[in-house]
């Protein structure tokens, strides 16, 4: 049964005080439920919330499904997004994803076995000057090359 | 010709980040200014600089700020920080190098228009502008730039940031408001238009980051001064993101009005030894291609684009070179529109996903000769009768596209390959 820390009701609390209506709170509290489960959001995970908000689990979920920042699969300790968008298309990104897939036998979507990495393709991330570009967790890395991408991912303890 | 640094001029100097350096380069004096001035004086010479939205509309600034009620009801300010636009990336980085500027620039436009509440809704990935954003905020609380009684002017004024959480489409303006509503980031119907009955059905403006910055040289320079730069219609400097096939991508603050293949030689460095121009995207994704005869014509500003039957949208330039196969970038496209249509407008639902499929079954070897016909007909129908722009967005590249470079086109289906590249490139990986 999940249930949420006391940490994580204290943020979603402040949250809620933070804006006009609780709804806007939505938002950042998915992030805040997000974070204390392992960077993704099962149903008890919304159960949960919408005891905590006195919002209907059915008005959350409907945020949830909508933005692709909330995961609705398990990832890994380090979620790899690559932009797969035309300025870093043109520029390699399917050769990173094909490379990086292959070194960590996974396909798109997919968790390695050690729960270590998942990669997933996403949109623009407004970095296309210094594409191809992939976003690990909440940070960019850029100008990559298949092996710089690979040694990147590497490197994360 | 060069850059004007009007709105990057500090960009390379990592102080300017934070409050110290900036006030050392002049910070706040603009918003002490402004604080003596009579509101529509502001306005007025807002509307007077000509100036027009950087984020992909080009609408007249001072005229939107006009429509607002003169009620005293309350209302909102908002900073569109939703940069999703594929190649864009200019906003980020005014967001990271100059943080201050745009915190200064929306105090002194919300007190332009009355506004005693404002947020920046920044994109959710993000991460380090929403970080360096709430830091500059903090120290504009503690010097007393925001909050009650604003530098002894009466003038209150509270600023937050909000994160986003992954869908283009929120940067569209009334999709925006939805998702800072805490819903679905879905647009809502105009009229009413969001300076009548926007946030919480409150008055409100939508700005882009860049549009908002540039209130402050408007002030600080004057609006002759500013209107020295750019053409008679494109007055001003803006900033464009260069990507793709050029040797040195950036962003790069130019006067309206530049021509684009200077920009793309000469700032750029040209493209990589060995390959040659095929065809620009010059105003973001959904500004439709030019070839490289008409890159040679263009000038960056709104007239000289909307000649040439494209747009300036955001300023991002994005180069492709003749080693890539002009089917594949098409399909790349439909496939984000695809990807980021909310789905509410069936034109748009449907549409979408009809590009998205047809090009892909062309990139696979397994497309018909009226497949072609078919990705105009339905590109046709989606254009002019939906909630949003973003119908008409993802049906301007397709025709673009099919009609400029149609010979890649049937040749792929000819062929079963493309013509560029001499073989299949999709397996049907992609889509999930
Ligand atoms: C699909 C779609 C996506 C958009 N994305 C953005 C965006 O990321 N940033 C932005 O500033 N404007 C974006 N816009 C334009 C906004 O709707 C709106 O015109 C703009 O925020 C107004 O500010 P401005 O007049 O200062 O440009 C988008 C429009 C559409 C139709
Ligand atoms: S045009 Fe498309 S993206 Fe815009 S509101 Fe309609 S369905 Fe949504
Ligand atoms: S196209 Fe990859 S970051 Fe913009």
């Amino acid at each position: 049964m999940f249930e949420l820390s006391s940490e994580s009701v204290e943020e979603v609390k402040k949250q809620m005080a933070r804006f006009e209506t609780i709804e806007s709170a939505i938002i950042p509290s998915l992030y805040a439920v997000q974070k204390q489960n392992q960077g993704w959001i099962n149903d008890e995970a919304i159960e949960a919330l919408s005891k905590v908000m006195q919002i209907p689990s059915s008005r959350i979920n409907e945020v949830f499904k909508f933005y692709t920042m909330f995961n609705q699969k398990k990832v890994g300790k380090y979620h790899v997004q690559l932009c797969g968008t035309l300025s870093c298309h043109i520029n390699g990104a399917p050769d990173i994803s094909d490379f990086l897939c292959q070194n960590l036998d996974i396909g798109l979507d997919e968790v390695t076995a050690d729960g270590k990495f998942s990669i997933s393709r996403v949109e623009c991330l407004g970095s296309c000057g210094t594409g191809p570009m992939m976003q690990v967790n909440e940070t960019y890395y850029e100008s990559l090359t298949p092996e710089l991408a690979l040694s990147i991912l590497k490197g994360l303890p | 010709m060069s850059e004007i640094k009007i709105l990057s001029q500090y960009y390379d100097k990592p102080e300017f980040q934070f409050l110290e350096g900036y006030k050392q380069n002049g910070g706040y004096q603009m918003l002490e200014k402004a604080l003596k001035m009579q509101p529509q004086e502001i306005i007025d010479m807002v509307k007077a600089s000509g100036l027009r939205g950087r984020g992909g509309a080009g609408f007249p600034t001072g005229m939107k700020w006009g429509f607002l009620p003169k009620n005293g009801e309350p209302r909102y300010l908002l900073c569109n920080a939703d940069e999703g636009e594929p190649g864009t990336f200019k906003d980020r980085m005014m967001m990271e190098k100059a943080p201050h500027q745009l915190v200064e620039s929306m105090i002194i436009s919300s007190f332009a228009v009355d506004s005693h509440k404002s947020y920046i809704y920044v994109r959710g990935e993000y991460y380090k502008s929403i970080s360096i954003l709430n830091k500059a905020i903090e120290e504009a609380y503690k010097a007393g730039y925001l909050g009650k009684n604003i530098l002894g002017s009466g003038f209150d004024h509270d600023m937050d940031v909000y994160q986003g959480a992954g869908a283009y489409i929120c940067g569209e303006e009334t999709g925006l408001i939805s998702s800072l509503e805490g819903k679905k980031g879905q647009p809502k119907l105009k009229p009413p238009f969001p300076a009548i009955q926007g946030y919480l059905k409150k008055p409100t403006i939508v700005n882009n980051v860049e549009t908002l910055a540039s209130v402050i040289p408007i002030l600080r320079d004057g609006v002759q001064e500013y209107r020295k730069y750019g053409t008679e219609k494109s007055p001003g400097t803006k900033l464009f993101s260069l990507s793709g096939n050029v040797k040195k991508p950036g962003n790069y603050e130019l006067a309206l009005g530049y021509p684009l293949k200077s920009l793309i030689y000469d700032l750029g460095g040209g493209i990589k030894a060995g390959r040659s121009l095929k065809a620009v995207i010059p105003g973001g994704s959904s500004a439709p291609v030019l070839t490289a005869e008409e890159v040679e014509k263009a000038n960056l500003d709104y007239e000289s684009l909307s000649g040439l039957g494209s747009m300036l949208g955001s300023g991002a330039v994005i180069v492709i070179d003749d080693s890539q196969c002009m089917v594949d970038c098409l399909a790349n496209l439909t496939h984000f529109y695809h990807h980021e249509s909310c789905g509410q407008c069936t034109p748009c639902r449907e549409g979408t996903g009809w590009l998205d499929k047809i090009t892909h079954r062309i990139l696979a070897g397994q497309g018909r000769m009226s497949d072609i016909e078919l990705l105009v007909k339905v590109a046709d129908n989606m254009k002019g009768r939906t909630i949003c722009a973003l119908s008409d967005a993802a049906a301007l590249p397709v025709l673009s596209f099919v009609t400029k470079f149609r010979h890649e086109f049937e040749y792929y289906v000819k062929e079963g390959r493309s013509l560029v590249k001499g073989k299949v490139l999709y397996h049907g990986q992609m889509h999930h």
